[in-house]
């Protein structure tokens, strides 16, 4: 019996394996985060019932509720979850790619480059007279954006010889990342205390502040990449094979290579944009989903991807109520939420 | 695949202009900085001491800095090339997995929660915190039927390294007069550390350079894989423990004297391969002198960038070793 049902449509040419037990996981996880969704959105300086959280949703609550929940809360926890969700599949493909499990976007360096940019630009444009930007916070993004980028270009190239090889990118990304922090940590002695206080909470990774607007610009983004990862799942999976088996299966091993990594990036560059540095979603949140649903791309991604999202949510979630009125940033508890869990999991499964 | 010094000749040779290298930079430790010292001012303040600054300076601040540089040097980097023998990852490492976390996380707690605040006893903490994550790595990384694998171990010590910083983070956030008080601790540094901070993890320290040198063979076949070394009669339990035990001695006490020094683990074990090759009875040792030559390296360079402040040391291996690393990382896996 296989843990796969297959579909066949006798009219369309399409037809694929869908796996059962993965489905049903798929399920029950997005239940929880729905439920999460509603909680976290009621939950805060002024606490809402989950009942009136739904009704404001639609538009029938109480006015104050309304304004709460849909002009400060929703963007919040929209950006939350797509950005937990983009680090962890943007983690699993580079996982992947690499063939290794430490591998995700903050430990080759994708988010340092990222942060190195914030820090640089923070810096520059700094007007010294009265503590304030030159320019407009909300280029903050653009330059996030474009530093993680730039990075990922730079490993690549470094990495190329003849085509890429995993272990080189992995070497290169490594030391351009300790390059990457020693470039902050120099930007952070050089600048101004006040500056220095505002890049490290940036550099933890926070949701804090999330507008529509942002909700508007990374949304369709990362709807863009969604489609994507069904299609590329398959390439992954003959990638972990190792360069000559997935050649041999007849696979352009460096084209394919080059377009996941892409995808990655764009994924990962979109979620530093605009929510930091959020650390170890990328790396955790594969692995926690491996644990349950196995090591088939088809649907670690999606899982992966609920699991990150819910990481983040939930992060974010402890760090505005636990010492509320104090809003900490939700980068410091994304791995106290994913470790003990997956430390569970790690022990659950030792035998497999 | 090819290396820079193929034969047991050149191996030597290497090794003696290594040695060489790490007097000259060694030397060059105590001379430059923001106070420029003379070579007659070294043999003097040692010879009749007069007290006076310079000399001062020599016996409390340049000469200390300059053996602890070499001992974390050498140890951090022999401590990552056995933990990537061990875990067959080449991205492991201790700060990667969770032992200098572990430590930096002790370390911000009895900061901030039991009010230590005193550098010396800062070394017995961190240490303990070294010690623990490391025993809950091996354990979570054993247990099961097949014992300790290499990926049971790189996840366990990714998830320990990815809570303990994570509760150091928290407990920062909410405390910030302990972040005022750790943080020249956090970044790690070589300066201002006293030989009496050294004296006592060195014993551990050169206890575990020398075996880890005489364990090299066995890491060798243990590297090969764990059916081919239990194929050869190697008892794998027993190595993996003792060169996990290793590991912990040479990680906790580098971190407890200098703080989390990132990249030199991580790194040199890469450079020292595509140098000799994969035999561990040479790597180990070109290991020890690279990591010593690079920190030192790194330690003089972190006074002169902004004179005459310094910047951390962990800036400046990073600064100093990354064109190095990249390069090594282009030529020396091409052909593998």
């Amino acid at each position: 019996m296989s843990k796969y049902q297959p579909f066949r449509f006798k009219k369309l040419p399409i037809s694929f394996l869908l796996d059962v037990k993965a489905l049903i996981i798929f399920a029950i996880l997005s239940t929880i985060t729905l439920i999460v969704m509603i909680l976290s959105i009621g939950m805060g300086e002024m606490n809402i019932h989950p009942l009136d959280v739904i009704r404001a949703l639609f538009g029938a609550g109480e006015k104050m509720h309304t304004v709460v929940i849909q002009t400060f809360r929703v963007p919040r926890i929209i950006i939350g979850f797509i950005v937990g969700a983009s680090l962890a599949i943007s983690g699993a493909i580079m996982q992947g790619v690499i063939r290794n499990p430490l591998a995700s976007p903050d430990i080759i360096g994708i988010t340092a480059g990222a942060g190195a940019a914030v820090v640089t630009f923070l810096t520059v444009f700094l007007d010294v007279k009265d503590n304030s930007l030159t320019v407009s916070m909300g280029w903050l993004p653009v330059v996030a954006f474009i530093g993680a980028t730039v990075m990922a270009l730079l490993i690549y190239g470094l990495a190329w010889n003849k085509g890429v090889s995993p272990i080189r990118l992995v070497l290169v990304g490594v030391g351009l990342d300790a390059a990457m922090h020693a470039v902050i940590t120099v930007m952070m002695i050089f600048g101004p205390l006040i500056l220095a206080t505002q890049e490290k909470i940036w550099l933890t990774g926070s949701v804090y502040g999330s507008t529509w607007e942002n909700v508007w610009t990374l949304l369709p983004w990362f709807c863009f990449f969604l489609p994507f990862i069904f299609v590329i799942a398959r390439n992954l999976n003959i990638q972990e094979l190792g360069d000559d088996l997935s050649k041999g299966a007849g696979t352009a091993v460096q084209r394919q290579r080059l377009i996941l990594m892409l995808v990655s990036t764009a994924l990962a560059g979109g979620a530093v944009a605009f929510a930091g540095g959020i650390g170890f979603v990328g790396l955790l949140a594969p692995h926690l989903a491996r644990q349950l649903v196995g090591s088939a791309f088809g649907a670690l991604l999606p899982v992966s991807g609920l699991i990150g999202g819910l990481i983040v949510l939930l992060a974010d979630l402890i760090a505005r109520t636990a010492l509320s009125p104090l809003d900490i940033p939700a980068g410091v508890f994304t791995a106290s939420i994913g470790a003990p869990y997956f430390i569970y999991l790690l022990y659950k499964n030792r035998n497999m | 695949m090819t290396f820079l010094f193929s034969t047991r000749i050149l191996k030597i040779i290497g090794i003696l202009i290594g040695v060489f290298l790490l007097i000259f930079s060694g030397i060059s430790s105590i001379l430059f900085g923001l106070t420029d010292i003379s070579w007659e001012m070294v043999l003097h303040a040692y010879t009749n001491f007069d007290g006076s600054n310079e000399q001062l300076i020599i016996k409390t601040s340049r000469v200390p800095r300059m053996l602890v540089a070499i001992a974390v040097g050498v140890s951090s980097a022999i401590a990552g090339a056995l933990m990537q023998a061990l875990s067959r990852n080449p991205l492991a490492a201790p700060d990667i997995f969770g032992l200098n976390a572990g430590a930096s996380f002790f370390i911000v707690f009895s900061v901030a929660f039991l009010g230590t605040s005193s550098l010396s006893s800062f070394i017995w903490i961190a240490f303990l915190g070294a010690g623990i994550s490391a025993l809950a790595i091996y354990l979570l990384g054993s247990v099961g039927r097949n014992g300790l694998t290499p990926m049971k171990l790189t996840l366990a010590g990714a998830s320990i390294a990815a809570l303990f910083s994570s509760l150091t983070k928290g407990i920062l956030t909410l405390n910030e007069k302990a972040l005022d008080e750790v943080l020249f601790w956090l970044a790690g540094s070589v300066e201002g550390r006293k030989l009496e901070m050294l004296f006592p993890v060195l014993p551990f320290m050169i206890f575990a350079w020398l075996a880890s040198f005489f364990m090299a063979k066995q890491v060798n076949t243990l590297a090969m894989g764990e059916d081919v070394a239990k194929g050869l009669g190697q008892r794998t339990i027993w190595v993996k423990t003792i060169t996990w035990m290793l590991i912990v001695l040479l990680a906790g006490s580098s971190v407890a004297v200098a703080g989390p020094i990132g990249f030199i683990g991580i790194v040199i074990p890469h450079i020292a391969r595509a140098m000799v090759g994969i035999d561990h009875r040479w790597i180990i040792p070109y290991c020890a002198i690279l990591g010593a030559i690079l920190l030192l390296l790194a330690d003089i360079g972190a006074r002169f960038v902004i004179m005459p402040k310094e910047v951390p040391v962990g800036v400046m291996t990073a600064l100093v070793g990354t064109p190095f690393f990249i390069y090594i990382a282009r030529k020396g896996f091409s052909k593998s």
